[in-house]
């Protein structure tokens, strides 16, 4: 048996996908990156071992922003690559544009006959990332996906800074002002979906099917949103947040012909 | 990751930086007189027929943002903070060395920060008209240029002969020609030399203050690499090709330029100050000198001229000339006039020409390189 293996290690998590030869999801890993790109990647390793993979017949395709840290890769691509092929390969299709919101990135791709045709990514700013739903749930003492599940309940309250840290102090005062979780939660939701709307106006969506991959993709609230603010319907699943570790683990198979 | 194969006798742009101070030390020494100098608006011939040598000041340099930073404001392209920090801090000797500096109000935050560096040392600031086309636009810059003669006579107590200035365009104009030559290597495909290498010549040559010597080093070179396309190179698979527009790049030269060749592509062409933009275009020797120097500078295709399509004009040539596969622009941060160009540039780029485009923004700091490598590297992927 041959092992397609892609490692999408991700500023927060490190996500891992092995194909076998008929391109079927036959192991999947998940955990945090932690402060070391090369311990977890050797942590990886080991995994993959215990779970039976012959290292002789393994390719192996590395990508995310620690990707020059996986010593046993055959191969680094950039995660923009590696999340429009593995989105192609979830969602079935080869036109598409992927939203793909990250912990310290998100970005558009659009993709054509299966390749990556153009893409937008963030400037050097959190805002409208995991981090910044992170960070703000972190002030409201809940998870990120139960600040998503608040938010729904929620209305009335804008966050209007941009910069996470000047943020992070608005939610304190709204916090001090006596709003209530569900408002602010939905005020953080909304500035997430502005923000990437606002970059999505830069491509034609319109023309696209629309999908949603990274850690984001799992929450409903946000995807219904983007809906909403996008005027587009919004594709997602459970293994969107593979997305860049399945297009890997493709580029991997490609490696080895 | 591939190395960048350069010459044994390259010079990088510090240590010619390095030399080229020593050497302006010795041309100071000797009674030269020495102008500072920032942009391509700049008619270097009024300063040749002043028997004055003009010399590139630095606008470069991480180290050169904060001393700046004390007086303007943070969110102010690099380029600008670099060129007051230098100068004020005393960092940049080809400032400390120029008897005065000649300056052009291209941008908003340009001009803004001449009026303090002219606190410093004797500041002429051209002013340019804000659009080329506009009714009045050559007249008002053909006094500008008178202005500046008579500034420069009065400065050195001299007179600028017509003569001088017919001697100085003649030779400039070869200089530019063999500017031009030189950056046209990269039309060869594959191209026998990194766009690294190519435009560290250039910049480093700013400092070869004998211009005959640079022409002939130059000339040389050209067809020292015309040969090795010839011997080497010709037939041969070529990597993607890239040009770079949009701001001038000296400053992320390591940064931008040299990573997408370590990334895997070929930067084959620069459609931005820092390459053959202006080269193109000699000043008419037929016509009287000032008229003629008037109406070449006010053709450069700066994103400062509104409207400016020139830079399409320029684009769509060099796109086919060099045999083009995709477009990266860098626009420093908080440059206003690039970003705004951007959205027109990317439509005729990829509708017009049909070819991939990425924008990146940047300025002169290390810390986005992760960013920057993404996004370069995405981009060659995407070229195949």
């Amino acid at each position: 048996m041959k092992y397609n293996i892609g490692i999408d290690i991700g500023s927060t998590c490190a996500k891992t996908i092995v194909l076998n030869e008929t391109k079927e999801i036959i192991h999947r890993l998940l955990q945090p990156t932690g402060w070391s790109s090369v311990e977890t990647a050797g942590a990886i390793r080991e995994k993959l071992t215990e779970l039976g993979v012959d290292w002789d017949n393994a390719a192996v395709v590395a990508t995310g922003y620690g990707r020059i840290s996986v010593p046993y890769a055959d191969k680094c691509v950039t995660e923009i690559t590696c999340h429009g092929r593995g989105a192609c390969h979830i969602f079935g299709s080869d036109n598409l544009a992927v939203i793909d919101i990250g912990g310290q990135d998100t970005k558009l791709i659009c993709v054509e006959d299966g390749m990556v045709k153009d893409f937008i990514m963030n400037d050097k700013c959190s805002a409208g990332t995991g981090k910044f739903l992170e960070i703000m749930a972190n002030t409201l003492a809940v998870s990120p996906a139960q600040l998503c599940e608040l938010a729904e309940k929620g209305g009335g309250v804008s966050i209007s800074s941009m910069c996470t840290v000047f943020a992070e102090s608005e939610v304190i005062s709204l916090i001090g002002r006596g709003e209530s979780k569900e408002n602010i939660a939905f005020g953080v939701v909304d500035s997430i979906v502005k923000k990437v709307a606002t970059q999505a106006g830069r491509l034609n969506l319109q023309d696209f099917k629309v999908c949603l991959t990274g850690g984001l993709c799992d929450f409903p609230y946000l995807r219904q949103r983007l809906e909403k603010t996008l005027n587009v319907p919004v594709d997602a699943c459970p293994d969107a947040r593979y997305a860049g570790a399945i297009g890997a683990a493709l580029s991997a198979a490609a490696v080895r012909k | 990751m591939s190395q960048i194969k350069l010459p044994e006798d390259f010079v990088t742009y510090p240590e010619a930086r390095k030399k080229a101070f020593m050497a302006l030390k010795a041309l100071k020494e000797s009674g030269r007189r020495v102008v500072g100098t920032y942009c391509t608006y700049t008619p270097q011939e009024l300063v040749d027929a002043a028997d004055a040598t003009p010399v590139s000041l630095c606008a470069i340099g991480e180290e050169n943002i904060p001393p700046a930073e004390k007086v303007l404001p943070k969110n102010l392209c690099p380029l600008i903070k670099a060129s007051f920090g230098g100068a004020v801090s005393d960092r940049c000797p080809f400032y400390y060395f120029s008897d005065m500096v000649l300056a052009e109000t291209t941008c908003d935050g340009k001009k803004k920060m001449y009026e303090y560096l002219g606190k410093m040392k004797h500041t002429h600031v051209m002013q340019l008209p804000p659009g080329r086309t506009g009714e009045g636009a050559l007249a008002f810059w053909k006094l500008e240029m008178e202005a500046l003669r008579r500034d420069l006579e009065n400065f050195y107590g001299i007179t600028i002969t017509d003569e001088k200035l017919r001697q100085a365009i003649k030779l400039r104009n070869r200089e530019r020609k063999a500017i031009l030559n030189y950056y046209e290597v990269g039309t060869l495909k594959p191209s026998p030399i990194s766009g690294y290498e190519l435009n560290t010549i250039i910049t480093s040559n700013e400092y070869a203050f004998d211009i005959e010597k640079k022409i002939a080093f130059l000339e040389k070179r050209t067809a020292e690499l015309i040969e090795k396309y010839h011997a080497e190179c010709e037939g041969k698979p070529s990597r993607p090709r890239i040009l770079i527009s949009g701001c001038p790049t000296h400053g992320v030269i390591d940064k931008v330029i040299k990573r997408i060749e370590e990334l895997g592509a070929d930067v084959v062409g620069f459609e931005n100050c820092c390459g053959p933009r202006e080269k193109k275009d000699p000043v008419d020797e037929t016509k009287d000198p000032i008229t003629a120097l008037a109406e070449k500078y006010l053709r450069v295709n700066c994103s400062v001229m509104s409207p400016n399509p020139g830079r399409l004009e320029a684009l769509g040539e060099q796109i086919d000339d060099y045999k083009v596969d995709g477009v990266i622009e860098v626009v420093l941060m908080a440059c206003h006039t690039y970003a705004i160009e951007s959205s027109a540039v990317k439509e005729y780029v990829t509708k017009e020409k049909g070819i991939p485009f990425l924008s990146i923004t940047t300025d002169y700091s290390t810390t986005d390189q992760g960013q920057i490598d993404t996004r370069l590297g995405a981009f060659i992927e995407l070229l195949g």
